[in-house]
């Protein structure tokens, strides 16, 4: 088993104990232990009528060592990653059977019937078996040879019509205004060397932001006054780290639909704001076709979803709506500085 | 320079396309282009509409529309003009996009892919003389979507009608009346076919009748003390009620959800 403390943050590590400081971590392991639990009180005690009595008593004596484990396990869980894959089980496995076996004279009165020491540590144990195979799995399904690939996969591309509509633009202005062509064919170069970098690892905001007024600018040349942008972006850190173009494809979709099949001029706007621990991202853009609901539109958001979600886990996520001829998507993701 | 291009005049040519440079960039070639196959740039227009109000005053032998613009795009365009009776030959242009040139390969129009280059477009005018403007049915095939606009020819002015001002559609001997609230038009076009086109916007409510689904405001029986027994649709913005036939009623309950 890989060590894991070379790894970088944002990515899953390999098998070992997970990142305890994850929120979709701990709701998968809150879940877990849970679901355990009221399976193992089917099982032993199947009677229907008593049913809801017996789970009561399990989870008098379940959640509070629960909660706990879980608590320490966060504290500790800068300690944890530093150490060897096979110390971490270790330290967990300890943690949990000890924080059991300290509470459980507590516990055995009340509403639970006193349950047998042993079969109780035997059951805690199981349990942080179970738990900690599980995320061994899950960890090894997103292990960073599988997510790079998927994020490989998955990082946006630009639209051939894009490509080819810019070239004829820039051919369209080569003859009348020579200085503008170069610029767009800069623009252009530096569009494709984003799109063509390593996209795997998370990247300061200030860039995706140059990104956008580059790709912005060049739709410019071919849409002339028809494409007006507002920018409400003071309040947010440029050392935000975020996944590669991920605002870029958006801005991109808002043009494709927002304003190339309008005739006069429409209005894109773009929001980024720090909410407190977190990042909120809107890009709102009218809806000039109300009727339309591309399927490339659709696959764009789904690539950023699941982009977001391989970086973020449950602490990132995406949500569209329209209201007042408007289309609004907006991405929130946890704030990390960058450490340049 | 070639002996049959000196001898017919110059083809005059109307760029359709919503993007500047592009336009720009087409009259550039023709220009370039000249001597080999001499033509006229007879305007530019942004989309489909502003190039049949040119079309209506300059005429032109060639219409090179883009594919994608607002208000009316270019397969619009070339079934507006299709109708006309001097129509032009249409060729259009786009930018890749591996479907629609298989499209355009079955339905047998000619296209150019942008950015468009000089030999290219030489080419497809020089075809342009011999060349019969596109099938209507064949234009219809390119366009995943109905039209936005019904056109008139009237006195040599095309009227064009947006689709969604239309209360009904009725069947009148050779004609179909499309009615509007301020006026009615008629359309050289058969019921069926428009019924195909426009199935989601228009229900058939009688067997020359089709009626706009947003502008029912309800239904009434009438008819119940003389013997003639039937339905009749009350629409927004248009005074007269429509008569619903029998075979057509289950469907009409049905589809507005009675």
């Amino acid at each position: 088993m890989q060590s894991i403390e070379q790894k970088p943050r944002p990515l899953a590590v390999v098998g070992g104990p997970p990142d305890f400081r994850n929120l979709g971590v701990l709701l998968r392991l809150l879940l877990l232990v849970n679901l355990l639990a009221a399976g193992t009180v089917l099982i032993a005690h199947p009677e229907p009528e008593r049913l809801h009595l017996n789970l009561l008593a399990m989870a008098a004596r379940l959640e509070l060592p629960l909660v706990l484990v879980t608590t320490l396990l966060f504290l500790a869980q800068p300690w944890i990653a530093n150490l060897s894959a096979r110390n971490g089980v270790a330290v967990i496995v300890v943690l949990a059977v000890g924080v059991s076996w300290l509470l459980h004279p507590l516990l055995g009165r009340g509403v639970a019937e006193a349950v047998d020491l042993g079969r109780w540590l035997g059951w805690t144990l199981s349990a942080t078996a179970i738990c900690l195979l599980y995320f061994d799995y899950h960890g090894r399904r997103l292990s960073p040879a599988v997510t790079e690939a998927r994020l490989m996969a998955l990082t946006a591309r630009i639209r051939p019509h894009f490509l080819f509509n810019s070239l004829n633009a820039v051919l369209g202005v080569i003859r009348s205004d020579p200085r503008r062509a170069e610029r767009a064919l800069e623009e252009l170069a530096d569009l494709f060397r984003a799109v063509m970098r390593d996209n795997r690892e998370l990247v300061p905001l200030g860039e995706e932001l140059i990104l956008c007024e580059r790709y912005l600018d060049l739709e410019r040349l071919r849409l002339g006054e028809r494409l007006q942008v507002r920018w409400d972006i003071d309040d947010c850190p440029r050392d935000a780290l975020v996944p590669p173009l991920l605002l870029q494809p958006l801005v991109e979709n808002a043009v494709y639909h927002g304003v190339e099949p309008a005739a006069e001029a429409g209005e894109i706007v773009i929001r980024l704001a720090l909410k407190g621990n977190e990042l909120r991202l809107e890009v709102d853009n009218p809806l000039a076709d109300a009727a339309s609901q591309h399927a490339g539109n659709r696959m764009a958001l789904d690539n950023i979803r699941e982009r977001l979600m391989l970086f973020f886990d449950l602490e990132a996520g995406l949500d569209i709506a329209r209201s007042h001829g408007r289309h609004r998507v907006r991405i929130r993701l946890p704030y990390r500085r960058s450490s340049k | 320079m070639t002996a049959p291009a000196t001898a017919e005049p110059p083809l005059r040519v109307l760029i359709v396309d919503d993007e500047a440079p592009a336009r720009t960039r087409l009259r550039d070639l023709l220009g370039d282009i000249a001597e080999e196959q001499p033509s006229a740039v007879v305007g530019m227009a942004a989309n489909g509409a502003e190039a049949l109000r040119l079309f209506e005053e300059q005429g032109a032998d060639v219409v090179l529309a883009d594919i994608r613009m607002p208000v009316m795009d270019g397969v619009e365009l070339a079934r507006h003009l299709g109708r006309l009776p001097q129509p032009p030959v249409v060729i259009f242009t786009t930018a890749y996009d591996q479907y629609a040139v298989q499209a355009f390969e079955l339905a047998a129009v000619d296209y150019l892919v942008k950015p468009v280059r000089a030999a290219r477009l030489a080419d497809a005018l020089g075809k342009v003389r011999r060349q019969r403007p596109a099938a209507d049915h064949a234009l219809a095939s390119l366009a995943p979507a109905a039209r936005r606009h019904f056109s008139v020819n009237e006195r040599g002015r095309i009227l064009l009608i947006p689709v969604a001002d239309v209360c009904y559609l009725k069947a009148e001997l050779k004609y179909v009346t499309a009615r509007c609230p301020e006026r009615e038009f008629l359309l050289d076009e058969s019921l069926v076919q428009l019924e195909q086109e426009f199935g989601d916007r228009f229900l058939r409510i009688h067997r020359n009748c089709l009626v706009a689904r947003s502008a029912v405001i309800g239904v009434e029986r009438v008819g119940e003390n003389d013997g003639d027994a039937h339905w009749e649709v009350l629409l927004a913005g248009v005074p007269e009620r429509l008569a619903v036939s029998r075979r057509q009623w289950p469907a009409v309950k049905q589809a507005l959800a009675l």
